[in-house]
C-alpha cells in the first residue's frame, strides 16, 4: 500500500474527525452540564445546515460567515427549548427525556421535509472542491476551514468556561447541582444558557459540514448516534475529549475503511464505543464522578 | 425519585390537564370510529368500467424524492391511457414511507378499499411485501422498478414484473460498455468496481461477479472491488483507495446521494480516470446530480433502461408530461415515470382484454400481455411463465450539456459518445 | 385486579377472540401488527418497567431471533417450532453477555443504552456482511400459500397468523402477570424503587436483574420468529435499525413502564393513531409526505409532557378498575 494513500486517508480521517467533534462538542457541553440526554442532536445540526442553505441561496452568504447569524439564532433557540420544554425533565427518569428529544427530533425532520421537500440541497462555493497539495499529500480546503473553526469555537469555549464568571458558575452545576443552589446560582438559568450554547456549537458544525455533505432531511438520527459515539469516547462534560473523540473516531473509520472493507468501517466506531464503555466508562479524558 | 413522589406528581399535573385528557381520550375515541368505520364496511367491487389501481409509492422516508418522481409517471397515466385504450383508471395513491411494515399494510389497506390491481413499489423490500399480501389476497401487482431477482423466483402467481432483474441489467449494461469501447475505439484495461452495499448494490456485485468471466470480449480486469456503506456521508478513504489502483475506468453501482459525494471526492482528490460508468444503476443521470455537481457531472455514463426517444408513446408522453407539469423535464425522470407508466399501462390493458376486474380473470389477462407499442426501450412487453419481462433493454446514457443524452444504442442515440473523458490524465 | 378488571379483561379476550369472524384483512393485519408490539413491548417491559434498565438496542433480539429461525428453516428445512428454542438459546446469550458486561463494569443508566444501541448497530453491520443469511441482499422465506394453513411450519392465512399472534400476546400477558406477582417480581419491585436498600436487605440484585434481562432478550426473540414468518423477508438494515428499538418502546412507554397493561394499551393506541392519521388525510384528500408523522410526534410530546407515567394508570384509575386497598397501582 503506496504511502501517500495512508498519509492521505490519515489526514483526511483527523480532519474531518475534528470536524464531527466539533458536533460532538455541543452535545457534551449539553450533556455534562444539564445532563440531559439531547437525542435531537444530530437533528438540530440538520436544520442549521438548512439555514445556511437557505442563507445561500437567498444572499449567497457564505457558509462560513452565515456561521455566526446561525449560531445567535441557535443559541436563542436553545435556551428556549431548554428554558420552556425539556427543564422540568431533567428530575423525570430518562426514559422519559429520551421520549420527548425523540418526540421533538420527529418533528423536525418531518417538518423540514414537509418544508424543503426530499430533494439534497447544497451550497456551491469555489472552495468547495478545492486542495491545497503539498507534494502527493492533499488538504482539502472544505475541510481545512472545517477543522479550523471547530479548534477556534473550542479555543474559545474553553477560554470562557475557565476564565469568565458564567463559565465558572456553570461548571459549579455540573459538579454540584445542589451546592450551586445553595450558594445562590440561578439554575435554572445556567442551564439554558448552557443549551443555548451547546445549540451554537451545533449550529456552527452545521455550517461547516454543509460544505461537505449534501443535506437531506433525514441525515440527523445517524449524526445524533456519531455524536454520542464521540462524546462517550472522548469523555462526558470534556471539550478537549470531545475533539480527541472526533479525531479518533474519524481515524479509526478512515483506517479501518483502509485496511478492511469500507462498508464495515462503522463496525469499528462501536466496538471502539463498546470498549470504552467497558473498561473506561468515563471516556479518555473524561473524570470519573 | 420513588415512585410514590412520582405518582403525586402525576396526580397533580392530571388533575390541571383534565380537560385537555378527555379530549384526548375522545380524539382517541372518533380517531378509533373512523378507522373502524371506514375498515370494516366491505367496499363493494368496482363497476366493471373503471379500474382501480392502487399506487404503491415511497413519498416520504429516504426515498422520498425516486417516490415523488415515480408519483409522476402515475399522475399523468390516467389521460394518456384514456386516449390510448379508452380505459377508465382510477388511482388510489399510498405512501409506503420507505419502510417495509407500512408498505404490507398500505397493501392490504388498498386491496380493502377496493383496488383491483396493485402497482409500484420501487425498492425490492416493500416489493418483496407487497408480493406477500398480493399473493395471499390473490390480487395482480406488477412491478414498477425493483432489481432483487428473488421477487420473481418464488413461485409467486400472482406478481409481475416489467423491469430488468439485477442479473438483466448487468448483463445489458456490461454488453453495453462494450460496445462502447468499440464506437470509441478505445482499450481500458483496468477496472476498479465500486459499489454501495445495500440490497440493490449486492445484487449487482454479485450479477457482475458472475458475468464477467463469461464476457470474453470485455477488454479490461477488475482490479479491485470496494463497497461502501450508502449512508455514509464521507467517503474520502473508499475514493483514495481506488485511486491508488490507478485503474483506468471506475465501475460504480451506486445511488444518488453517494453518487454526488463519490464525484466531487475524485474531483477533490485529482483523480480523472477515462471514466466512471455505472453499468445499470441509477444516480449519475438525475436531476439533482446535474444540480449538485454542475461541471463536474458531465460526462458520466450510466447503462440503463430508458425511454425510446423516437416511439410513438415516449412522445405522447412527453407532451402530457410537459403540460401537467411544466416546470419538470421528462428526460430528468426517464426511468422512473418510463416504467411507473408502463406498469399501468399493463394493467389497463389486462383490463381492456378481459372485460373486468376480477382479481382472477384480470391475472389471467396480465399474463397473456403482449404489448408492442410501449415506451421503453427493448422488445415487446411479455411476461414469462415466472411473470418476469425478458426484452427490457439498456441504453448507453451520457451525461452531455448537463443532461442525460442517449449515446448508444446508435438507432436511439441522439449524440456520440465522449470518451476517454476530455480531462483524462494517465495516474 | 378487582371484579371490575377481570370482567373487562375477560370481555376483551372474548372479543379478540371473535374479532376474524366479522373483520377483514385488513384490519385482522393491523390487529396482528398491535399484537406483535403488545408482545415484544412486554418483553421490553420487563426489563425496564421491571428492573429498571434502559435498552435502546431491543431490535437487537428481534433480528437475532428472526434469523435463527429462518436461517434453519432454509437451510436445514427445520421448522419454527424448534427454531424457537434456538433463537430462545441466542437471545439468552446474547442478553446475558450484554447484562454481564453492564454489570460487571458497573454501566447503567444512559451508558447503558447506548451500549445497547452500540451492540445492535454492530450486529446490524455484521449481518449486513453475513452471505449465509444473505447479507444485505436480504434473506428470503418460500412463498406462502394462501389456502393451506400449516402451522407446523408457519404458512398459511392471516389468520391462522392472528391467533398466533394473539396467542403470544396473552401469554406473554398471562406470564408477566404471574411473574410479577412471584417472589421475583416483588424483588424486581424492590430492586427498582431502591436498589442499595434492596441490596441491604439480602437481595441479590445482580441475580435478579440479570433474570430480568434474559427473560426480556428471550420473549423479544420469540417475537423475531413470528416476525421471519410473518413478513417471510428480511433486511439487516431494517430489522435491527434503531428505528425499530424506537417503535418497540414507545409502546410500553406510551401506555404505562411497569404496568402489564401498558404495553398492550400503548401499542394499540399508537397503531390505531397512525393508522387514524393517514386516515384523516386521506379523507381531506391532502398528500403532504411528512405531515403524519409531524402529527405522530406532537401526540407523543403531548403524552409525555402531560401523562408522564403513560396512559394506562390514569386511565385504570378513571375507570375504576384499581384494587382498592394500597396506594400503588399495578394491572
Amino acid at each position: 500500500m503506496p504511502p501517500e494513500l495512508i498519509a492521505n486517508v490519515f489526514i483526511a480521517g483527523v480532519l474531518t474527525g475534528l470536524v464531527y467533534g466539533l458536533m460532538a462538542v455541543g452535545l457534551s457541553v449539553i450533556f455534562g452540564v444539564v445532563r440531559v440526554v439531547n437525542f435531537a442532536h444530530g437533528e438540530m445540526m440538520t436544520v442549521a445546515m438548512y439555514a445556511a442553505v437557505m442563507l445561500f441561496a437567498a444572499w449567497k452568504v457564505d457558509p462560513i460567515l452565515a456561521a455566526v447569524p446561525v449560531a445567535v439564532a441557535f443559541f436563542a433557540f436553545g435556551y428556549v427549548l431548554q428554558a420552556g420544554l425539556i427543564n422540568p425533565f431533567i428530575t423525570r427518569p430518562e426514559h422519559s427525556q429520551f421520549m420527548l428529544l425523540v418526540a421533538v427530533a420527529m418533528i423536525m425532520v418531518n417538518a423540514l421535509l414537509m418544508g424543503f421537500g426530499p430533494d439534497a440541497l447544497n451550497v456551491q462555493v469555489d472552495y468547495q472542491l478545492e486542495s491545497f497539495a503539498i507534494g502527493p499529500i492533499l488538504f482539502d480546503k472544505a475541510r481545512i476551514y472545517g477543522a479550523s473553526a471547530a479548534l477556534a469555537t473550542s479555543a474559545l469555549l474553553f477560554a470562557f468556561f475557565k476564565f469568565s464568571r458564567t463559565g465558572k458558575a456553570i461548571r459549579a452545576c455540573a459538579d454540584n447541582n445542589l451546592g450551586a443552589k445553595v450558594v445562590g446560582l440561578d439554575v435554572k438559568h445556567l442551564y439554558a444558557l448552557t443549551f443555548g450554547i451547546g445549540a451554537a456549537c451545533v449550529a456552527i458544525a452545521g455550517c461547516m459540514i454543509v460544505l461537505l455533505v449534501d443535506v437531506t432531511p433525514v441525515l440527523g438520527p445517524g449524526y445524533t448516534l456519531l455524536a454520542f459515539v464521540i462524546v462517550i469516547v472522548g469523555g462526558l462534560g470534556s471539550m478537549p475529549g470531545a475533539l480527541l473523540g472526533g479525531v479518533l473516531i474519524g481515524l479509526s473509520e478512515a483506517l479501518a475503511g483502509l485496511f478492511f472493507d469500507p462498508s464495515a468501517k462503522s463496525m469499528f466506531s462501536f466496538a471502539l464505543l463498546i470498549l470504552v464503555l467497558l473498561f473506561r466508562p468515563q471516556g479518555l479524558l473524561g473524570r470519573r464522578s | 425519585m420513588s415512585e410514590k413522589r412520582r405518582e403525586d406528581r402525576a396526580d397533580v399535573a392530571a388533575q390541571g390537564a383534565d380537560a385537555g385528557r378527555r379530549r384526548f381520550v375522545a380524539g382517541l375515541g372518533a380517531t378509533a370510529a373512523i378507522v373502524s368505520s371506514g375498515s370494516l364496511m366491505r367496499v363493494a367491487n368496482a363497476q366493471a368500467n373503471k379500474l382501480k389501481v392502487g399506487v404503491l409509492l415511497p413519498r416520504s422516508g429516504t426515498q422520498a424524492f425516486i417516490g415523488q418522481s415515480c408519483q409522476l409517471g402515475a399522475d399523468i397515466a390516467p389521460e394518456i391511457i384514456k386516449q390510448m385504450l379508452g380505459v377508465d383508471i382510477e388511482l388510489m395513491n399510498a405512501d409506503t414511507e420507505t419502510n417495509v411494515d407500512t408498505a404490507r399494510s398500505r397493501a392490504e389497506r388498498l386491496i380493502q378499499e377496493g383496488a383491483n390491481v396493485l402497482i409500484g413499489p420501487f425498492d425490492s423490500g416493500a416489493a418483496a411485501a407487497i408480493a406477500q399480501v398480493a399473493e395471499q389476497k390473490g390480487m395482480p401487482f406488477v412491478i414498477n422498478i425493483a432489481a432483487a431477482p428473488q421477487i420473481t423466483e418464488q413461485g409467486y402467481k400472482f406478481v409481475f414484473r416489467n423491469f430488468p432483474t439485477a442479473p438483466d441489467l448487468v448483463r445489458n449494461g456490461l454488453a453495453l460498455i462494450g460496445d462502447l469501447f468499440l464506437a470509441t475505439n478505445t482499450v481500458p484495461r483496468t477496472a476498479v468496481f465500486m459499489h454501495v452495499n445495500d440490497t440493490f448494490g449486492q445484487a449487482m456485485a454479485g450479477g457482475i461477479k458472475a458475468f464477467m468471466p463469461r464476457l470474453t470480449q470485455l477488454p479490461f480486469k477488475i482490479v479491485e472491488t470496494i463497497s461502501y456503506d450508502p449512508a455514509a456521508k464521507d467517503l474520502t478513504v473508499e475514493v483514495a483507495k481506488a485511486k491508488a489502483t490507478k485503474a483506468d475506468i471506475v465501475l460504480l453501482v451506486c445511488r444518488l446521494n453517494d453518487a454526488i459525494i463519490l464525484r466531487r471526492e475524485m474531483f477533490k482528490q485529482r483523480w480523472h480516470p477515462m471514466g466512471v460508468i455505472g453499468p445499470g444503476n441509477p444516480g449519475m443521470y438525475e436531476n439533482q446530480f446535474y444540480q449538485a455537481l454542475g461541471k463536474l457531472s458531465e460526462y458520466c455514463i450510466s447503462n440503463v433502461p430508458w425511454y425510446n426517444p423516437k416511439a410513438e408513446v415516449t412522445k405522447a408522453v412527453d407532451a402530457a408530461f410537459r403540460k401537467r407539469f411544466p416546470k419538470e423535464k421528462l428526460m430528468f425522470h426517464a426511468l422512473n415515470v418510463g416504467y411507473t407508466f408502463e406498469s399501468i399501462l399493463v394493467a389497463a390493458d389486462a383490463f381492456k382484454r378481459a372485460r373486468t376486474a376480477n382479481a382472477k380473470a384480470l391475472t389471467e389477462a396480465i399474463r397473456q400481455t403482449d404489448i408492442k407499442s410501449r415506451m421503453m426501450l427493448g422488445g415487446p412487453i411479455k411476461f414469462n411463465a415466472k411473470g418476469q419481462v425478458e426484452g427490457n433493454l439498456s441504453a448507453c446514457i451520457q451525461n452531455l450539456h448537463m443532461r442525460p443524452t442517449v449515446v448508444l444504442p446508435e438507432n436511439a442515440a441522439e449524440a456520440k459518445p465522449v470518451f476517454p473523458w476530455p480531462d483524462f490524465t494517465k495516474a | 385486579m378487582n371484579r371490575r378488571a377481570s370482567i373487562l379483561l375477560g370481555a376483551l379476550l372474548a372479543a379478540l377472540l371473535a374479532l376474524p369472524a366479522f373483520a377483514n384483512d385488513y384490519l385482522l393485519s393491523v390487529v396482528i401488527l398491535i399484537l406483535f408490539f403488545a408482545f415484544s413491548g412486554q418483553a421490553w417491559n420487563v426489563m425496564m418497567g421491571f428492573a429498571g434498565q434502559l435498552s435502546l438496542g431491543h431490535s437487537l433480539y428481534v433480528g437475532v431471533g428472526a434469523y435463527a429461525a429462518a436461517a434453519i428453516y432454509v437451510h436445514f428445512g427445520i421448522g419454527p417450532w424448534a427454531g424457537i428454542w434456538l433463537a430462545i438459546l441466542v437471545c439468552v446469550l446474547m442478553g446475558s453477555a450484554i447484562g454481564f458486561l453492564a454489570f460487571r463494569f458497573g454501566i447503567s443508566g444512559v451508558y447503558f443504552a447506548l451500549l445497547t444501541i452500540a451492540f445492535a448497530e454492530f450486529t446490524r453491520i455484521g449481518f449486513d456482511h453475513l452471505d449465509w443469511v444473505g447479507g444485505s441482499g436480504g434473506f428470503f422465506l418460500p412463498v406462502v400459500r394462501r389456502n393451506v394453513n400449516d402451522l407446523l411450519n408457519l404458512r398459511g392465512s392471516p389468520v391462522m397468523f392472528y391467533y398466533v399472534a394473539l396467542a403470544l400476546a396473552g401469554g406473554a400477558f398471562a406470564f408477566c402477570a404471574w411473574l410479577l406477582r412471584s417472589r421475583v417480581g416483588y424483588y424486581w419491585q424492590a430492586i427498582r424503587e431502591d436498589q442499595d436498600a434492596a441490596q441491604a436487605l439480602g437481595i441479590n440484585t445482580f441475580r435478579y436483574k440479570m433474570l430480568a434481562i434474559v427473560i426480556s432478550s428471550a420473549m423479544t426473540g420469540v417475537s423475531g420468529v413470528f416476525f421471519a414468518f410473518y413478513y417471510n423477508n428480511l433486511f439487516p438494515e431494517q430489522i435491527f435499525h434503531i428505528s425499530r428499538s424506537i417503535e418497540l418502546i414507545l409502546g410500553p412507554i406510551i401506555g404505562g413502564l411497569g404496568t402489564l397493561f401498558g404495553p398492550v394499551l400503548g401499542a394499540a393506541v399508537l397503531t390505531l393513531l397512525a393508522e387514524g392519521i393517514t386516515e384523516v388525510m386521506a379523507m381531506l384528500g391532502l398528500q403532504i409526505p411528512g405531515v403524519k408523522q409531524v402529527f405522530y410526534g406532537l401526540c407523543l410530546l403531548v403524552v409525555i409532557m402531560f401523562l408522564p407515567n403513560g396512559i394506562w394508570p390514569t386511565l385504570s384509575r378513571r375507570l375504576g378498575l384499581e384494587r382498592k386497598a394500597t396506594g400503588s397501582d399495578h394491572g
